[in-house]
């Protein structure tokens, strides 16, 4: 009798355990909804923060810390010159849809990428691609028409992910890839849901169910977390609230950086910000840790240049521009603009909206005035950003290694130098680490003394999770939410 | 009736017109392109030029208005700029959150609204009567966001009854959306039952002053015979037009509620579209929700004719 029970109860603990079983699920919030979830046809961080390595992969991809590892090409050769890169691409791989992956998807994806009707938004990554060819099933040719050191990085962007010409023209609704989940669906205004792909040619993720949940209100994001309603919020939109979850032990406070240099754009074309003297003026008139204690509750890293300081190859230059409200006023008598208006555009996120009314009482005190409008994206995007109608705008370039911006005088600040151009032309046609961290510190160094625009800070990634969920990215180096390597620890 | 029924549906065709027209080339005009907005800031001007011709962007002004309202006529709302979905579906989509919520928020309200001013008018002075003038008082001044927000913390966050927010979506089961809509309709209820509530009391006063009040009185009807029978009859047409306006403006304006329980609804989907100027969203939205305002008002005009005789007779 005795016996039997302690079999009844073995039996009622192996069927009890399962319950006890770690979650494999795991439901994410995000501030903003993906317009859609093609990532190689829209600028949109969303539409990456829920594809990217998740559901589609590229022939490189990037670690947590932003290097740049083997994604659908297990190798890579490259010819002396440094022109011609033959891709050795993984064996067995199918898409959400069970059709083969071969050379062919790749052909297809970049003459896709780089064809006249791309509406590719980031279509300068493949500007240096000659040619493509598949040399048989698993291979491919990749000619450029001149070396490029940065190829293998731009190939691991979240436009460059390799898609199918069977399912490419539904992606944007029913997104087929090659990545470790599949998509189940989306109910639009509130949430996607992926599920594990069971013929993923890696590792298994642990996690079984994936679900994105769109909640754009602070407060809906405090309640959200505070109820269990979302078990992670990677880019938290209430900085305020983060000091109460700190001292929650059920939740972990993750904070980490992104590729976002937040800058206070100067447009050359305007007169007086032409003059050197007056840019000087306005880098030292502006007290960095004032923005980042008043705007961001403290996060965010000062710099002193367009580079991010968690890169190898960021030099500290902050000193350059260190806050100096009296050489400020020195240097702008010598320009002879003591008395200087200046427009200040500011679009719509928080660094920008209280940064501006900071950063505009910093240059009162050192007698510019400012006219501050405030516009919302689009209205920015549409002259300011094309239009480069303003004289001061405050925005966070989010693109990973940008600085090549300060090289193109038509971008909207309209800095033309030479010098910088020389620089970067070069560093794109040399692949040697060595020379290229040299050229990489001398535009660092080129930006800085002249003062192209005014260097605030890095923007920080906050976010708040469960305290029992590992793996999630500290840092962005593009916008992801990798969720192969994330499970629960309980 | 039916002539009545005929001439209220010819001056709704006309607003219809009329309305596209505004919309169209009023919205048309706000600064900034959608293409330009999807590409974002590394794009190249001919990428965005690419996209503007696979939007359709690149042709007149005129021929996308007859395009969008001949596709309207016909029920299709045109394709989404961002979202890449018929704008149809979207909507439908929507409204599968945003019309159960109206409705339900105003059944609440309704049911709160009717007993409440019955018996505050009924009571005419007493304390029970200052008291619900005093409580609706507070109902229309407390902002319904912040109401909204106490409810998530109590009942979501200390008490763990409802989800902070969130909607399943139908397949999910019947009771688990009215569940995740219930905090939702209360928010949007409490103001609405109080307006509502203050209406029907003056409303019910009123007609308790009449002659015919007096008389059904006389002829040895009880007070809640009176009340029930006569009183709220006559009572209904103001509360009526109240209701009405009601339902349009809980359809298109709870936003603000939407945010705060991010619900899906029609509200969210407006000013997403906007700040993404998905143009022909916007424009298909507003629309409908036009469309839907003038026709609870045709409704209510016909509920009228039917509440009171004489409005029919008149017409």
């Amino acid at each position: 009798m005795l016996g039997r029970l302690k079999i009844g109860l073995a039996v009622l603990a192996m069927v009890a355990t399962p319950a006890l079983a770690q979650r494999t699920d795991i439901s994410v919030g995000m501030v903003l909804e993906p317009p859609n979830l093609d990532p190689t046809s829209g600028a949109a961080a969303a539409i990456r923060e829920v594809t990217y390595s998740n559901i589609y992969e590229g022939l490189t991809r990037f670690g947590p810390d932003g290097s740049v590892n083997p994604g659908l090409a297990e190798s890579w050769d490259i010819s002396e010159d440094g022109t011609v890169y033959t891709f050795h691409l993984r064996d067995g791989v199918e898409f959400h849809d069970g059709t083969a992956f071969t050379a062919d998807d790749v052909v297809f994806t970049l003459d896709r990428a780089r064809d006249e009707d791309s509406t590719n938004a980031q279509k300068q990554l493949f500007a240096a691609i000659d040619s493509v060819r598949a040399v048989d099933e698993h291979t491919v040719e990749v000619t450029l028409s001149q070396p490029q050191g940065a190829f293998l990085f731009n190939m691991a962007w979240g436009d460059a992910v390799i898609m199918s010409p069977e399912s490419v023209e539904d992606n944007a609704t029913n997104p087929v890839g090659t990545g470790a989940f599949r998509f189940v669906r989306w109910v639009q205004g509130d949430r996607v849901e992926l599920e594990r792909n069971p013929d993923y040619w890696g590792e298994a993720p642990a996690l079984e169910r994936a679900t994105f949940r769109f909640i754009s209100d602070p407060s809906a994001a405090f309640a959200a977390m505070m109820a269990g309603d979302v078990d992670a919020f990677p880019n938290f939109p209430a900085p305020e609230t983060l000091e109460q979850f700190e001292a929650d032990p059920r939740f972990e406070v993750i904070v980490g950086s992104t590729e976002g240099e937040t800058i206070l754009s100067m447009n050359h074309e305007n007169e007086a910000l032409s003059d050197i003297r007056v840019r000087q003026a306005i880098s030292h008139a502006i007290n960095r840790q004032d923005i980042i204690d008043g705007a961001m509750f403290g996060y965010g890293t000062p710099i002193g240049t367009h580079f991010a300081p968690h890169n190898p190859d960021y030099l500290d230059l902050t000193d350059n521009s260190a806050y100096d409200p009296e050489a400020a006023r020195e240097l702008l008598a010598e320009a002879g603009h003591e008395d200087l208006t200046l427009r200040l555009m500011l679009p719509p996120p928080t660094y920008a909206r209280r940064g501006g009314e900071i950063i505009a009482a910093q240059l009162r005190d050192v007698g510019i005035e400012t006219e501050i409008t405030n516009m919302e994206w689009a209205q920015w995007l549409e002259q300011v950003f094309s239009g480069a109608d303003f004289d001061l705008t405050i925005v966070s370039h989010t693109e990973p290694m940008d600085i090549g911006i300060y090289a193109r005088p038509d971008y909207y600040f309209q800095y033309d130098s030479a010098e910088m151009q020389e620089i970067m032309e070069e560093l794109d046609m040399t692949s040697d680490p060595e020379a290229r961290t040299e050229l990489l510190h001398e535009a660092q160094r080129h930006i800085a003394d002249d003062s192209v625009v005014a260097f605030l800070f890095q923007l920080a990634k906050t976010g708040v999770a469960n305290a029992d969920i590992e793996g999630l990215w500290e840092n962005a180096p593009v916008p992801a939410n990798d969720l192969t390597g994330v499970r629960w620890t309980e | 009736m039916l002539r009545f029924a005929l001439q209220r549906l010819t001056s709704l065709t006309i607003s219809l017109i009329v309305a596209s027209m505004v919309i169209f080339f009023v919205i048309e005009v706000i600064p900034g392109d959608p293409a330009a907005y999807m590409l974002g800031m590394n794009a190249q001007p001919e990428t965005v030029a690419a996209l503007r011709r696979d939007l359709g962007l690149d042709q007149g002004l005129f021929v996308r208005y007859l395009a969008w309202v001949g596709g309207m006529v016909t029920g299709d709302f045109g394709t989404s700029y961002t979202y890449r979905v018929p704008v149809s579906e979207l909507i439908m989509a929507r409204l599968g959150v945003s019309l159960p919520l109206t409705v339900y928020a105003l059944v609440l309200s309704t049911l709160i609204a009717f007993p409440v001013g019955l018996i505050a008018a009924a009571r005419r002075g007493s304390a029970l009567d200052a008291g619900i003038m005093g409580g609706t008082q507070l109902g229309i001044a407390l902002p319904n966001f912040w109401f909204a927000m106490l409810l998530v913390l109590f009942f979501s966050i200390t008490l763990q009854w409802f989800s902070a927010g969130g909607f399943p979506g139908w397949d999910a089961g019947f009771w688990i959306n009215i569940q995740a809509l219930t905090l939702p309709a209360v928010a949007l209820a409490l103001p609405q039952a109080s307006i509502l509530a203050r209406v029907m009391r003056s409303a019910v006063i009123e007609t308790l002053g009449q002659d015919y009040i007096r008389t059904a009185r006389a002829k040895g009807l009880t007070s809640r015979q009176t009340v029930v029978r006569h009183a709220l009859r006559n009572a209904l047409i103001p509360v009526l037009t109240i209701i009405g306006l009601q339902f349009s403006f809980l359809l298109a304006g709870g936003i603000i509620i939407e945010n705060v329980f991010f619900l899906p609804g029609l509200g969210r989907l407006i000013f997403q579209a906007i700040t993404q100027r998905d143009l022909i969203v916007v424009e298909s939205v507003v629309m409908i929700l036009v469309f839907a305002v003038i026709l609870v008002t045709f409704l209510v005009d016909l509920t009228y004719a039917a509440a009171d005789p004489r409005l029919r007779r008149r017409a």
